[in-house]
């Protein structure tokens, strides 16, 4: 791998003299993430190569692709969202399969650290107020300079969740009851219709003691209601135990929504709430998937099969959404 | 009949010989597979002491509020259906505190340490 990165490397990386340190962090069935350094004489440079090889399985249908994904990771950079700078886009020559390179931005992705370490304790105060001013700039970036993306609606969200769920012919009573709760209240098209990250949380959040330091993994990202975002940060799976600080576990709606309404866009409550709900769901339908997938065999893992049994946490945040108990 | 020990009895002791044994001398990504193997173990146990008593007390009150009989799987389907069509909501007199209660006995089994699980039962013991 580091021989085929470091002939990549020196195509278009000039001076540099090859790669060391190649780890790979991830692989999923369509998509694999590797961590490497450039050797250049100026001092090495920390990359990673997000890149589907060669013969591996077709990306998810909900998936932008890896070359969307390099373009709005390019395009948010040049916007000055927090994102990683793109350093090469593959090529054929570079015989690596489809995907691209990005800079790699030191700093932490793992919730339970980000929310309890004191190294963090200075950023947490200042994390959602600054997640809405970077949602904002998300979702202000250019149309015109976006590439192709899928085209959603709160309907065709449903539905796909719906088919989903039917699809695993297991009743889930709580699940129904939020279909019916999300089909009623659907609030139509929004306003403007911006492009939407669509997977924005922990996890897909570089922070460091200064906050957040950039916004990664657009495979999901598509045009839509800017709220859907503003929802999804405030599922509460994302809060890890702290369940009184709706953004993350870090901060409260308040403080997201002034973010973002002091960088020029409007938030409509309502409409976050909804798509809290709808997110609320989508994750517990994931974690069917994940059982589904366990019981098929192909990723036949203890931990698939026990995140399918944290599909009943969401069941239990929908019904405190849906039908709070008398406090 | 099985002979003792009980199944709970064998895997409460293979769970034990993992966490206090074995889980030290691991590290990086097989430490953290043990601790998820570890947790299923542990969510086994639940099970086994729990299952009984809570479907026999959610079938009982499917049974009450869709008054029909059939197994649990049954009741469960014909419950969705009904809240599906719309022929059941939050309105429906006995729905939600089912609903409560069903969820509630899951998380028991599923994840008790789960922050949304335990604040509901504070606010119910309080």
């Amino acid at each position: 791998m580091e021989a085929l990165l470091g002939r990549s490397v020196a195509s278009w990386c000039p001076g540099a003299t090859g790669v060391v340190n190649a780890v790979r962090l991830s692989g999923g069935a369509s998509q694999e993430t590797w961590s490497f350094d450039i050797v250049h004489p100026d001092g090495n440079i920390g990359a990673i190569l997000r890149r589907a090889p060669q013969g591996y399985g077709a990306a998810p249908a909900r998936a932008a692709g890896l070359h969307a994904e390099a373009v709005l990771m390019q395009r948010a950079y040049d916007a000055g969202v927090p994102s990683p700078k793109v350093l090469h886009v593959l090529q054929p020559q570079d015989d690596l399969g489809t995907g691209f390179v990005m800079a790699r931005v030191e700093g932490e992705t793992i919730p339970r650290k980000i929310l309890r370490d004191e190294e963090f304790a200075q950023a947490r105060p200042l994390l959602a107020r600054q997640l809405g001013k970077v949602l904002a700039g998300i979702h202000g970036l250019d149309s015109s300079q976006l590439p192709e993306l899928r085209r959603m609606t709160a309907a065709k969200e449903i539905a796909e969740l719906e088919r989903d769920y039917r699809g695993f012919e297991w009743p889930r009573p709580v699940f129904e009851l939020a279909l019916r709760w999300l089909c009623q209240r659907d609030p139509g098209p929004p306003q403007a219709v911006t492009l939407v990250h669509g997977d924005f949380r922990h996890g897909n959040l570089i922070i460091g003691p200064d906050g957040l330091r950039a916004v990664l993994d657009w495979e999901l990202a598509h045009t839509g209601d800017p709220m859907e975002d503003l929802g999804w940060v405030c599922v509460n799976s994302w809060r890890f135990g702290e369940i009184d600080k709706p953004v993350g576990g870090f901060g409260t709606r308040e403080e997201l929504f002034a973010g973002y309404e002091a960088a020029g866009c409007r938030v409509d409550p309502d409409r976050v709430k909804f798509w809290e709900v709808m997110g609320t769901l989508r994750w517990g339908v994931m974690c069917c998937g994940m059982m589904q997938r366990f019981r098929i065999g192909a990723e036949h893992s203890v931990e698939r099969a026990m995140i399918g049994r944290r599909a009943s946490e969401t069941e239990i945040d929908l019904l405190r959404l849906l039908a709070p108990r008398g406090k | 009949m099985q002979d003792e020990p009980t199944p709970t009895e064998l895997i409460k002791a293979v769970a034990d010989f993992l966490r206090n044994d074995i889980a030290p001398a691991i590290s990086g990504h097989n430490a953290f597979k043990l601790r998820v193997s570890i947790n299923a173990l542990d969510l086994v146990t639940r099970q086994l002491a729990l299952e009984q008593g809570s479907d026999a007390a959610e079938a009982a009150r499917l049974v009450q509020l869709l008054g029909t009989q059939g197994s649990l799987g049954e009741l469960n389907r014909a419950l969705a259906e009904r809240i599906a069509t719309g022929e059941f909501d939050l309105q429906t007199p006995g729905l939600a505190e089912h609903l409560w209660q069903t969820t509630m006995a899951k998380l028991a089994v599923d994840q008790p340490n789960y922050a949304s699980y335990k604040r509901e039962l504070e606010s119910k013991s309080s």
